[in-house]
């Protein structure tokens, strides 16, 4: 079983690497990138933890092997923050809003709502829960969860960070 | 939870790929967008030593009208369908069963071909191929063929296609004139497999009685059902005289293969399903009076 060449863009840092085949986008970017960021919960498209931007799409990484992503460009939670390392406007919504304890679903929940929010400017609450039901938490029961993005959609309109 | 080994084939055609499932046999297996395939490998349900990865083939994306059908390139994802103008115009049955699937994460790898080539009887799209009478555009190396939606589910996860055989696209019938089209489920989550669903499609004619009908019903057979003999009981009768519990009752009453399992009994499901039923005809007749 042969290794194929696979190069791709992560947070603006062209990759080029040799995987296995079977070797998932969620494990090239932790093992090989060492962006560990991007956490794995259940490795089956379940629980939305190790979901990342290719080609600005939120996907689950989990679900699709590196060689997918060949010419791809990914952003994952690494990529989020501003260059000086400022937060964005999600992050600093989910730490205004209590939108995380034990922060293990949260690299997920913020890659999602920053593609979510990009698409949905003005959300409804029941668009928000929409886009959230992709991603599981267990500690916080949505509800900061919820209070956070509804902040960073109100301060995206406003222009505020 | 890692998959087994495989080799990895990218073809850039649907000639090429045709090629490789003929040389490869049935050792191979198509990948698109991977949201069925890619648990099943994770979980070891299933064990390939070949994927042939159809993401790379431009002939197999796109949405267009072709004559009155709705052609939808295999590797077309659900996302763009969800999104397509053109989709909803033409098979609004599409557009509205499209945010039942998974995630929105999901469905930005999913694909319509993936969906229906997966056959997962709690699926929405081979629901609604069925009950539209759709038909697949399929191709091997030894050349093509098109397979009616009502020839093409087998049983459970599996259909006619042979194992060279690869999925093109599919071909929906457009209805025109005074129609309407609704899709309804019950599932304990959204984004959930649905316990039971149906996905209703109607036409009326000038008088106000029921041109065509279209009943596809979800999470209710070991394939995707549809209630063929409720449809022929409903054509021709006036639209107003008819009682969406009774189309529920009517269409759940010939189902067989009813699965239970820990989320609920065939007996319950089936209840689901009728309420399902009755639920989308109010919609879809409503639409179909308006329009």
């Amino acid at each position: 079983m042969g290794e194929v060449s696979v190069q791709m863009t992560v947070n603006g840092r062209r990759r080029v690497d040799t995987v296995e085949p079977r070797l998932t986008l969620a494990d090239f970017l932790r093992e090989r990138c060492r962006l560990t960021g991007t956490h794995l919960g259940c490795e089956h498209g379940v629980c939305g933890a190790c979901t990342v931007l290719v080609d600005g799409a939120a996907v689950r990484s989990c679900l699709m092997f590196a060689v997918q992503a060949n010419g791809a460009e990914v952003t994952t939670i690494e990529g989020i923050a501003a260059p000086d390392g400022g937060l964005s406007p999600v992050q600093a919504a989910f730490r205004d809003c209590h939108g995380l304890q034990c922060g293990f679903c949260t690299p997920g929940f913020v890659v999602t709502v920053t593609a979510f929010l990009r698409d949905h400017p003005s959300p409804t609450d029941v668009q928000i829960r929409e886009g959230l039901s992709g991603t599981l938490c267990r500690c916080t029961g949505y509800q900061g969860i919820l209070s956070a993005v509804r902040q960073a959609a109100a301060s995206g309109r406003d222009g505020q960070p | 939870m890692k998959p087994a080994p495989f080799e990895y084939h990218a073809p850039d055609t649907v000639a090429e790929a045709a090629g490789l499932l003929a040389e490869l046999g049935d050792g191979a297996k198509v990948l698109a967008g991977g949201q069925s395939l890619v648990p099943m490998l994770a979980l070891r349900l299933a064990v390939f030593e070949h994927l042939v990865d159809i993401g790379h083939v431009a002939e197999l994306q796109g949405i267009e009208r072709r004559d009155d059908s709705l052609w939808v390139g295999a590797g077309t994802t659900q996302a763009r369908v969800e999104a397509s103008a053109e989709a909803a115009a033409a098979v609004p049955l599409l557009t509205k069963a499209t945010p039942f699937i998974g995630h929105f994460q999901i469905r930005n790898r999913g694909t319509l071909g993936g969906s229906i080539a997966h056959a997962d009887p709690a699926a929405e799209y081979p629901a609604v191929a069925l009950a539209l009478d759709a038909s697949m555009q399929v191709v091997s190396s030894a050349g093509s063929r098109t397979i009616p939606a009502r020839d093409f589910f087998d049983g459970l996860w599996t259909t006619t296609m042979e194992p060279d055989e690869l999925l093109a696209g599919v071909s929906f019938p457009i209805w025109g004139g005074r129609s309407g089209f609704a899709v309804e489920e019950f599932a304990r989550r959204h984004g959930d497999f649905a316990i039971a669903g149906a996905a209703v499609g109607l036409q009326v004619d000038g008088p106000g009685a029921i041109r065509r009908c279209a009943i596809g019903l979800i999470g209710l057979g070991s394939t995707p059902e549809r209630a063929e003999a409720a449809e022929l009981e409903l054509v021709g009768r006036p639209i107003a005289d008819i009682e969406p519990e009774d189309v529920g009752r009517l269409a759940v009453a010939d189902l067989e293969s009813v699965p239970a399992d820990l989320h609920g009994s065939a007996d319950f499901r089936k209840r689901v399903g009728a309420a399902m039923v009755a639920r989308a005809w109010t919609t879809a007749s409503a639409e179909a009076r308006s329009g």
